[in-house]
Order: C-alpha cells, then structure tokens, then sequence
C-alpha cells in the first residue's frame, strides 16, 4: 500500500488525486485522445487552405466543366467525377446482391461454426491491399475482359449504348468489375452482423404461420435488417469512391466522358495518384488537391449516412429483444 | 382444389430451396476470389522469388535481373515510423476514452476517429504532402512514415477502448478496494487483462497500413538505391508492385508479382496470428 494513499473512493479530493498520478494520467491521456481530433480539423483545414486559389477561380463552374488542361490552366472536375460516379455505380450493381446474398447465407444458413470459417476467410479477403487488386485486374482481369467477356457482352447486349464500341479490357466496365470484388467483403461483414441481431422471435413467428425458409428470410428477416443492410452499401460505396490504386490500374486513364462502359474513363483518385507529383504551377496542384477535397466530402457524407443506419438497425434490435 | 394448393405449396417449396442455394453460391464465390488471388500470386509470383529479390537493388532500366532488397528495407522504415506516430495516440487515446473521458468528448472522439478512418488514403497522403513536404520541399521517410502512421491511429484507437470497456468491472472494483490509484489500476490491472485485444487491435493496424500505396506516392515517392537515414525519398514494397506492374518491361512484371506475393504473404500472415492471439486469450465478457 502506498503510505499516505487515501481510500479509495469517488470524493477524493483533487490534491490526493494529483498526488496518486491521476490527474496527471488523465490529462496526458486526454492530449493523445485530442491529437486525433485534431488531426482531422487539420485534415479539413489543409485541403480547404491549399486549394484557395483553385476554388476562387473557378468556383463552382470547377464541377460544371470538363476541360482538363494543365498548359491553358484550365481545370474542370466534371470527367473525373463522372468516372468515379459510374465505376462506383457499377461495383454496386454486382456487389449488392452477390454480398447481400453471401450474408445471408452465413447469417441464416450455415452452421455457426462454418459461417465463422467463412467470415475468417471474408476477413482475410477485406485485408488484401488494393495493389494486389490492381496487379491481377492488369494481367488477370483485363485480358478476359477484352477477349471474352465484352466480346460477348457487345453480341448479346450490343444495341445498348453502354455495351458499345471497341473492347480495350481496360476502362470504365473493368473497374467497376475490380472494385466489386474489393467491396464485397465490407458488405458481407457488416450486413451479417446486422442480420444475426435480427431477433429469434422473428423468424419463429413467420415460420409459424407457414412461411416457407427463404420466405421467412426475405420477408420478415431482411426487411427487418434493412436499415443496417443499407449501410452496409453506404460504407462500400464510400470505400469505392476513395478507392484508388486499383481502379488507377485498370480505369484508362483518360479524362474523357462516353456513354460506353467499354470506354476508358478517369476517377478523381486516380488523377490525383496520376498526376500530383508532375503537377507544375500552383494552380495545377491546388486544382488536384481541390479534387481531393471533393472527395472528402463525398466520403464524408456517405460515412456519416451509414454509421447512422448502422447504429439504428442494433438499436431496434435491440430493444426487440 | 387441394391439387392446386399442392401446386403452389411445391413452387414455394422450390423458390424456398432455390434462393437458398443461390445465397450459398454467393457466398462460395465470395470466398473463392480469396483463393483465385493467392493461387494466381503464388503461380506467377512463386517462381520469380529468388536470393538476388531479397538482396539486390533493382537492375538498371532495361536490363533485367536485380531484386528489391531497398524496397523491403524502405517498407521496413515506414512501418516502424508509422507504429511510433499511429500506436501511443491510438492507444493513449483510447485508455482516455475508456477510463476518464466524460461521455460528450468521447462522442467527439470517436466520431473524429471513425471519420478519419473513412477518409480515402489518397487523400491522406495530400494531407502528409502538405505538412511534411510542402515545406521542406523534399520528398522523404519522414512524410511517408506520418501519412501511414495517421492511418493507424482510428483503427488502432477504436479496437482498443472496446477491448479496454470489455473487463469486468470486477477486476477495476477489486484493484480500487486495494488502494490503488486510478492509473496504477489501469497500468497493473486493466491494460494487462485486455492485451491480447489491444495487440491484436495493433497488428491489424500495421496489417492494413503495410500495404497501402496511394499514401506513398507523393510522401515517400521512390527510390531506385537505398535511402540512408529518414531525410530521403524511400521505395517501399506497395509503391515498387504499381511501378513495376504498369511498367512495360516483361521482367519488371515478374518482379511484380514476387513482390505482391512477398507483401500479400506478410500481411495475410500478419491477420491470421493476430486473430490467433485473441482466440487463445481468456474471453472478454462484453460490460
């Protein structure tokens, strides 16, 4: 026991506190605990700060214009968001249902012990960093895609503008298929824990009235879930906005807007990975970080969005059961 | 009339068995595309992993041969900065979180911490370009190591208060009612009962920073020799896999998927002893 150390109880006074160490702990470790808001104020500062000059001169025509022209300093972000909008539309129309569908096979299916071996494996796969992604969209994706699958697609599809046009494997369709595959597995992961805080009763009750398995499932189990699912596709949405190295590898390149997903295209992370370093001018690199800005916001909003489906399915969950 | 009904109670049936089969097809090819990537980077990768990778700088534009034994040295550095910024915050903040904090500054924590985990990593990597080059004007180490060690911070800090609030309230009452102070509680008593979680929280961190790349690009640029001390522009093994793999020269596309093996290898190894520290720890009752 240390001599002097009072007991201890709530209503010590503040001197036998500093003397213990406490306050001292408290206030070191609140420094630590402030370092991480501000790190994010100054995230927002900085990019707000560095792209003065661009949001002054172009103002909100930055988003409205599509010329990209860094001799005539003529910056337009519109390609670029374009590009990062229809990739990540695209990701979400194959990685909604394949995720949505896995979840629900481990959430309601499969036995307890081969639904956790799934989600280590699920797990592992969230893990894999995007330049591998990017690595096997290059030498792996983009050759099938320009032989086979968009060959195909043009012959049975073709009289849809969007399957139109000469097949280069690189471009707006592949990276939407690259960035699926990266996104599943936040969808899979978080749609499973919301469908497990599904209540018992629930299922209990639909099967008692005679509703078949999948019914119970997609009628009453799902629907129930919604909310949470839903913000499962925000966060995999926000993630595929920001996403980079990968879509950079397989999207083309070319800050252009076409109707064909066949056609190389451009996201605003990859233009900022492409051309930030070569930027010379200022107004050049204050446009790219006005881009980054963008971006932020975007994932901001969407973050916000899903956290807050999120907590509110486990909250009804919750208080159900 | 009950010939109908049999009809439709068998369509029901076969819609029941069909979704059903068709949610475990999505969850097989979920799962496989983790093996197509280690298959495919195990085939193109495996062969091309030599002594002279580990050893060697690369060769000279257009000849081919040389390894990346500056890339796995830079990485190395980077990681090790990035422990020493995103580790202590993430983990200081978190016991404040957990053990002092009144509930409105924990609310405005937590919520920094989880929007600067959603904030996309290129856009962390402007961010470091525009502290920690900008005004030195040069590339280096250093920026590298704080764009990746930022990163570590949110996920760092959220796992740990939630392994920290998980022991029992028992083991605090029990340490309090000995006489001990509030910090000597938490540094003998608490912080012990929950380091499992806490390591496993810090290796998932390093895990999902060793191999990010678009952090890099503008901090620690890249380096074709080694980079003596912190000051200089580093390879790094992510940044050389996207150089390599884009390049058009055959032999830097072999060196690209050893690479992306060696860095795909460690991380994968990284996730799954991190996951076994906590499996084998004592459970953590949820307060």
């Amino acid at each position: 026991m240390v001599p002097g150390a009072g007991p201890a109880t709530g209503s010590r006074s503040f001197l036998a506190r500093l003397r213990d160490g406490d306050e001292i702990a408290r206030l070191i470790t609140f420094l630590f605990a402030a370092i991480v808001v501000l790190i994010t104020l100054l995230i927002v500062f900085e990019l707000w700060q560095s792209s003065v000059l661009s949001r002054h001169k172009f103002g909100l025509s930055f988003l409205r214009t599509s010329t990209w022209d860094p001799n005539l300093e003529q910056f337009g972000a519109l390609p670029f968001i374009f590009g990062t909008l229809v990739t990540s539309a695209v990701a979400l129309l194959i990685a909604v249902p394949l995720g949505i569908g896995a979840a629900i096979f481990l959430a309601e299916l499969a036995p307890a012990r081969l639904s956790d071996a799934l989600e280590f494996f699920i797990d592992l796969l969230a893990a894999v960093p995007s330049v591998i992604y990017g690595v096997l969209g290059i030498f792996i994706v983009v050759p099938v895609m320009r032989d086979v699958i968009q060959p195909a697609l043009k012959d049975v599809l073709g009289f849809l503008p969007i399957f139109r046009g000469p097949a280069f494997g690189i471009g707006l369709l592949t990276a939407g298929l690259v960035l699926s595959i990266m996104v599943i597995p936040y969808i899979i992961s978080v749609s499973r824990e919301v469908l497990l805080s599904v209540p018992r009763d629930q299922r209990e009750a639909a099967l008692a009235l005679g509703a078949t398995r999948w019914e119970s499932t997609w009628k009453v189990v799902v629907p129930f879930a919604r909310t949470g699912i839903m913000g499962s596709i925000f966060l995999a949405l926000a993630r595929a906005l920001g996403e980079t190295m990968a879509v950079t590898m397989v999207i083309g390149n070319t800050p252009q807007i076409a109707a064909s997903l066949f056609a190389p295209g451009d996201s605003i992370a990859s233009v900022i990975a492409n051309q930030f370093t070569e930027a010379t001018g200022e107004m050049y690199t204050q446009s790219l970080i006005e881009l980054g800005l963008v971006l932020f916001l975007l994932t901001f909003i969407l973050n916000g969005l899903a956290r807050l489906l999120i907590v509110l399915t486990s909250q009804r969950g919750a208080s159900h059961a | 009339m009950t010939i109908q009904m049999n009809a439709q109670l068998r369509w029901r049936k076969f819609v029941s068995n069909f979704m059903l089969t068709m949610t475990g097809v999505c969850a097989l090819i979920s799962v496989s595309v983790l093996f197509f990537i280690l298959g495919y980077l195990v085939y193109h990768g495996g062969a091309s992993i030599n002594w002279d990778f580990f050893t060697k700088l690369p060769a000279p534009v257009g000849e081919s041969g040389g390894g990346m034994a500056n890339a796995i040295l830079g990485s190395a550095k980077l990681l090790m900065l990035a422990t020493l910024v995103g580790v202590p915050i993430g983990f200081l903040g978190a016991v404040y979180l957990a053990e002092f904090s009144g509930s409105t500054v924990a609310f405005v924590v937590r919520y920094a911490a989880d929007l600067l985990n959603g904030v996309p990593s290129i856009v962390i990597g402007i961010f470091a370009y525009a502290v920690a080059v900008h005004p030195f004007r040069h590339f280096s180490t250093y920026a590298g190591g704080f764009a990746l060690g930022i990163m570590m911070i949110p996920i760092t800090l959220r796992s740990t208060e939630e392994f920290l609030l998980g022991v029992p309230r028992s083991l605090r009452e029990g340490a309090m009612a000995l006489g001990a102070s509030k910090w000597k509680t938490i540094a003998s008593v608490i912080v012990p009962a929950a380091y499992r979680g806490i390591l496993t929280a810090i290796l998932l961190a390093f895990a999902r920073v060793a191999g990010e790349t678009a952090p890099l690009l503008f901090t620690a640029l890249g380096n074709r020799y080694w980079s003596s001390g912190f000051n200089e522009p580093t390879a790094s093994l992510p940044v050389m896999v996207y150089n390599y793999a884009i390049s058009p020269f055959e032999d830097w596309h072999r060196q690209a998927w050893a690479a992306g093996l060696v860095l795909l290898g460690l991380i994968l190894v990284i996730n799954i002893i991190a996951r076994a520290v906590l499996a084998r720890g004592i459970a953590v009752p949820r307060s």
